[in-house]
């Protein structure tokens, strides 16, 4: 007699004690603690962070930690529980030119006013196994700058727009759209072009920044400047009418200088490309920057031909939590609709009958 | 750290008032798909986060859900989803149909005809009838606006060119109180017929692709066809090898691996209840 062979409480709830075992690994080796996540796998929380949409290390530490440091898997945990939170309000715009500057990078000069600051970077080590880690020893300690650095750093696309050689940053009034409030419309402007890239896949759009590079909507970027540090973030209350500062948050920005635009009444001048992530993410801004600028192909007067170019591709696929779940929702059961299709082919494979046989035979 | 405390049916009020207005408006103007704020959900998207956020923001405590997926209310997706709604919001649950007031559902209708008592949600995967058609949505929704339609039925028309007859099994489009063509989420076509003029309120929600759209109670469906190739049900050769029914739809059971084959329901509450009457 057939037994129903379909799902069933007990096997998931087994299937989710296993998971927990497994996560647990080996009983004898300690288990990780938030902190040692926090501290120590850093970029991975800030990744988290970014396309989780939530600045919360805490957090963020926790969900890397029940993902098994499957980073997606992160992100789409903080994402549920972001739903679950409070919204006060908006904060004021951030003011990055007031960052407490970690590092501070431009390829456009050689120097800047302010300075070259390279702060902690992977950029020029030698990728060669550190076997060192491997044993518990601690670093020597780092050495620090002999002057404080300047707290109000000036911006280096500033100073070529002082000379009219860039244009100017956009400067759109009223409230920013916010694709977590209102769904994703097109056409989108530049603003929610711009949140939903900086929530977007890492990956994703490192391939498309690429892409531009090799030819496919060609920019011509330079990186103007990266700067990496702390900023405050004020908000105002409603009941006071003037804003406090409540915090202080890490960010990395991208200003790409890229091909110039003109015409026969505006003299030429260059175009820029804009990312802005939480923590230390330089891949992630400067590939956000190039498929900015990519996407303002429109407004530019530019063909659109290549993906990334094209606003409804990028912003339609970036969200990996999007993309995760509707690639991996093949694994739900689709007994009806692939029952359907063998009845459909059945039937056809019979209407084609000897002659198709025959043909088939013949191959 | 502590665990936080969730609302009802875990949605905040003001997502679920957002998500209630755009049910209203899909219900004023059936077929069309109204979009909405769609949230981050528990579960992934493209594992029902439509249908929950629907289920959320209808569900009362004094309703009874039921939660089948394929038909069956012990498929996986089906426990999770119905689990989910037992620990944030307390929820009654049913196997019975006729017991249910809100069934959520992912590719079935149940073969039990509903009553206007209920709500049959429904999980969209892809909303828009016409994407595979043309994948831009700033096209497809002048399409809609302007009612042009002409691709879907080339397509249609292409198919009967090819193999002699419509090759869409699930997913069939149809269109809604003789206006809006919709997808009616990837339900067999077999399920087709039971939309129309449908007693309860029927709701569809697509999560991932931020939509919304409904067919009001008693609202005519009509399956896209032409004159000389009508819309036609998928039918067995055989009964049901449990219940023994002729008119449900029938899940094929690869039995040994000799390849030997079993038919039974995918309704697995009307199966059940038609070995009871027996």
């Amino acid at each position: 007699m057939y037994v129903a062979v379909k799902g069933g409480e007990q096997a998931i709830d087994a299937a989710h004690r296993l998971l927990d075992e497994e996560r647990r690994g080996d009983r004898s080796v300690p288990s990780i603690t938030l902190d040692q996540i926090a501290e120590q796998l850093t970029l991975a929380v800030d990744r988290v962070m970014n396309e989780g949409s939530l600045y919360d290390r805490e957090l963020a530490s926790l969900a890397v930690k029940q993902a098994r440091g499957d980073l997606i898997e992160a992100i789409f945990l903080i994402r549920a529980t972001r739903t679950t939170l409070a919204r006060f309000g908006y904060a004021e715009p951030l003011d990055t030119q007031a960052m407490r500057v970690r590092r501070r990078v431009s390829a456009a000069f050689k120097d800047i006013p302010g300075g070259q600051i390279l702060g902690p970077t992977f950029d020029y080590t030698h990728r060669l196994l550190d076997f060192s880690l491997t044993g518990g020893a601690e670093p020597a300690e780092a050495a620090r700058a002999p002057v404080e650095l300047r707290g109000d750093m000036p911006r280096v696309l500033g100073m070529l727009g002082s000379e009219g050689l860039i244009e100017q940053p956009s400067q759109a009034a009223g409230e920013p759209a916010d694709l977590t409030q209102d769904p994703l419309n097109f056409p989108a402007g530049r603003d929610l072009r711009l949140q939903n890239l900086a929530r977007g896949d890492e990956g994703f759009l490192l391939a498309l920044a690429y892409s531009t590079q090799r030819g496919y909507g060609r920019t011509h970027p330079f990186a103007g400047e990266i700067r990496f540090g702390t900023v405050e973030v004020s908000f105002t209350p409603e009941e006071l009418g003037f804003p406090v500062v409540i915090g202080e948050i890490a960010v990395t920005e991208c200003e790409m200088i890229n091909q110039f635009k003109g015409s026969a009444t505006v003299k030429p001048q260059f175009t820029r490309g804009y990312g802005l992530g939480f923590g230390q993410c330089e891949r992630k801004v400067m590939s956000m920057a190039l498929v900015d600028r990519a996407l303002r192909a429109g407004e530019l007067g530019e063909e659109r031909v290549a993906p990334a170019q094209d606003e409804e591709f990028v912003l339609s696929h970036s969200d990996n939590v999007q993309a995760t779940g509707f690639v991996e929702h093949l694994k739900l059961p689709h007994y009806v609709d692939f029952q359907s299709e063998l009845v459909l082919l059945r039937r056809l494979r019979a209407e084609t009958g000897a002659e198709g046989d025959r043909l088939e035979a013949a191959e | 750290m502590n665990a936080p405390a969730y609302n009802f049916a875990y949605l905040n009020e003001q997502t679920k008032r957002m998500i209630r207005r755009a049910i209203l408006k899909a219900i004023a103007v059936p077929g069309y798909q109204v979009p909405f704020a769609s949230r981050e959900m528990p579960m992934p998207y493209g594992w029902g986060t439509g249908g929950v956020q629907v289920t959320a923001s209808v569900l009362t405590p004094e309703d009874t859900l039921k939660v089948i997926d394929q038909g069956a209310d012990d498929t996986t997706n089906a426990v999770s989803i119905r689990k989910f709604f037992v620990k944030s919001a307390g929820a009654a649950t049913t196997e019975r149909t006729e017991e249910a007031s809100v069934i959520q559902t992912r590719h079935r209708i149940p073969e039990t005809p509903l009553t206007e008592d209920q709500i049959l949600v429904f999980q969209v995967p892809i909303p828009e009838p016409l994407r595979f058609l043309e994948p831009r949505e700033t096209e497809t929704r002048t399409m809609h606006a302007l009612e042009e339609y002409g691709v879907m039925h080339v397509k249609l028309y292409e198919d009967i060119a090819h193999y002699g007859e419509i090759a869409t099994t699930y997913a069939y489009p149809a269109t809604v109180a003789d206006r809006y063509v919709f997808d009616p989420s990837p339900i067999p076509k077999f399920d087709n017929p039971k939309l129309d003029d449908c007693p309860a309120l029927q709701l569809f929600g697509a999560g991932r692709e931020k939509r919304i759209y409904a067919v009001p109670p008693y609202t005519k469906v009509k399956s896209l066809d032409f004159e000389d190739h009508p819309f036609a049900v998928q039918s067995w050769e055989q009964p049901c090898a449990l219940c023994g029914s002729r008119d449900s739809f029938l899940d094929e059971i690869v039995m040994d691996d000799a390849g030997t084959r079993m038919y039974v329901c995918s309704d697995t509450d009307f199966c059940s209840r038609m070995r009871g009457e027996k």
